[in-house]
């Protein structure tokens, strides 16, 4: 299979069901609150998924949406109500404000865009939580959006092949 | 970008006004969070909304657990059942000593007429995962309030202290655990009965005895145990043993870092300690206008406290 997702190798997609969206960042939250060992290296999810999904879908996952989201992390993770609520809806914010520049790019040219847009939303929950008293962890908290950046080719390969399914399906067809 | 759209590609208010929306929304909920606690409410709500997605999460490691149970062997089984039998062998040696020595406590207490301690209750709770936070040290567990958990609970597992209950919501509750930089516990040397104050030290994982003098009677390997003076942590549970001490004569204080007993950062079960509700009295002031209003049981406390000195 070919990795490149540029438009001239781009193929007309099906359109978005809901219940993929919905399906996907339900998954995301699930991997986010998943018991995970080593919290450092562990990219944040939910941010990724829903990057993917205002990068393709600005008209349907927006700013409310990043919202939302951020409040139940919040509340799962037992910080500072409306920490990533913030982050999120600035993440989204951004986002959106790429969309249009960033489908142009192959995948490793928008994973590198998705990397500024994570760092972003992880540097506005560290302000957020330096401005109420905690002290700065370290540059390790630097580390899980470059890894989920690393994850973006994977991620939108995985979260589009809904759309890529044939219209007909064919039954008597081999494969 | 510059053209207004026609209104039949009326997409709602523009990107720029929606994020001023909702950043002031956010905004708003974090200082009514961190200056006035008042989103409590809210914050179990969605608490409830999240719990089914939480106990989802810990369904793969479960599983990957009884499929690893499922492939061991039976010698390893063995092994395991003996090394059990030992340590419940220990255990309920040292149990029933524990119950002859608290029966001879209680009767002790009785004589110098302290209070007697309350026996405590205790609710196990399995760890559902620990906070992603890596400004703050926490666990999620299963039970809540509806279980009886409180905040300010304290939390043990076998070995000792884990921490303490900062948030009750209804089907799970935070804990915040030892080695959080915000978190104190009132310690005491087994040894020789010095008192002192245990704060988390952060991310490496260890405590710090702060405020205790750099001539100090303590050393290397010396066993913390609460001391109950805070009215929180019922006294007598493992700490934290003494790790390292620098005393350096620039300062007035010594520079102590203990690893803790329990393991804090690992482990499945935790046990809840329903703690004694026995409350400290009030601060003199504070006693002095309780009992301006009340009027009776002031004078006879003051002699008393004469006739001691």
């Amino acid at each position: 299979m070919q990795l490149n997702d540029s438009p001239a190798a781009q193929r007309i997609l099906l359109p978005v069901r809901a219940r993929t969206i919905l399906g996907s960042l339900a998954l995301a939250l699930l991997a986010n609150f998943l018991p995970w060992n080593n919290v450092a290296l562990v990219p944040d999810f939910v941010a990724l998924v829903l990057v993917f999904w205002c990068v393709r879908e600005p008209r349907l996952v927006g700013l409310g949406a990043g919202w939302l989201l951020g409040l139940l992390i919040d509340v799962g993770n037992g910080v500072l109500m409306g920490q990533h609520a913030l982050a999120y809806s600035l993440l989204a914010f951004a986002a959106i404000a790429l969309s249009r520049r960033v489908l142009w790019f192959p995948l490793w040219a928008q994973a590198l865009h998705v990397a500024a847009l994570l760092l972003f939303a992880q540097g506005v929950s560290a302000l957020v939580r330096l401005a109420a008293g905690a002290e700065f962890p370290g540059w390790g908290i630097a580390v899980g959006p470059l890894i989920g950046a690393a994850l973006w080719p994977v991620v939108s390969v995985l979260l589009l092949m809904p759309q890529r399914m044939p219209v007909d399906v064919d039954e008597t067809r081999a494969i | 970008m510059e053209h207004s759209p026609p209104p039949f590609f009326n997409r709602g208010p523009a990107p720029l006004v929606r994020l001023a929306f909702f950043a002031s929304l956010s905004l708003a909920l974090l200082v009514l969070d961190a200056r006035f606690r008042y989103t409590e409410g809210l914050r179990s709500v969605l608490a409830l909304a999240v719990y089914p997605l939480q106990s989802l999460a810990t369904v793969p490691a479960a599983l990957a657990d009884r499929v690893s149970g499922y492939f061991a062997s039976q010698s390893q089984l063995r092994e395991e059942n003996a090394a059990l039998r030992a340590k419940l062998l220990a255990a309920s040696q040292a149990a029933q000593r524990y119950e002859a020595a608290q029966a001879e406590t209680g009767q002790l207490r009785r004589l110098v007429g302290a209070a007697e301690r309350l026996p405590l209750k205790a609710t196990a709770a399995e760890i559902l995962y620990n906070g992603r936070d890596p400004y703050s040290r926490k666990i999620v567990i299963d039970k809540g309030s509806r279980s009886g958990v409180r905040a300010g609970s304290p939390v043990v597992d076998e070995n000792g202290v884990v921490g303490q209950v900062t948030r009750a919501h209804v089907l799970s509750s935070e804990v915040t655990l030892l080695t959080d930089k915000q978190q104190a516990i009132p310690v005491q040397v087994v040894r020789n009965g010095l008192r002192a104050v245990a704060f988390g030290a952060g991310s490496n994982g260890m405590l710090e005895l702060r405020f205790v003098a750099a001539n100090a009677e303590i050393q290397n390997g010396d066993k913390l145990v609460t001391s109950g003076i805070d009215g929180t942590y019922p006294p007598g549970l493992p700490v934290a043993t003494v790790a390292r001490i620098e005393r350096d004569a620039a300062y007035a204080f010594a520079r102590i870092v203990c690893q803790p007993a329990a393991g804090v950062e690992n482990g499945g079960y935790v046990l809840v300690l329903d703690g004694e509700a026995k409350r400290l009295p009030y601060p003199e002031e504070a006693s002095q206008e309780r009992d301006k209003r009340s009027g009776k049981t002031r004078k006879p406390r003051r002699k008393d406290a004469d006739a001691a000195q």
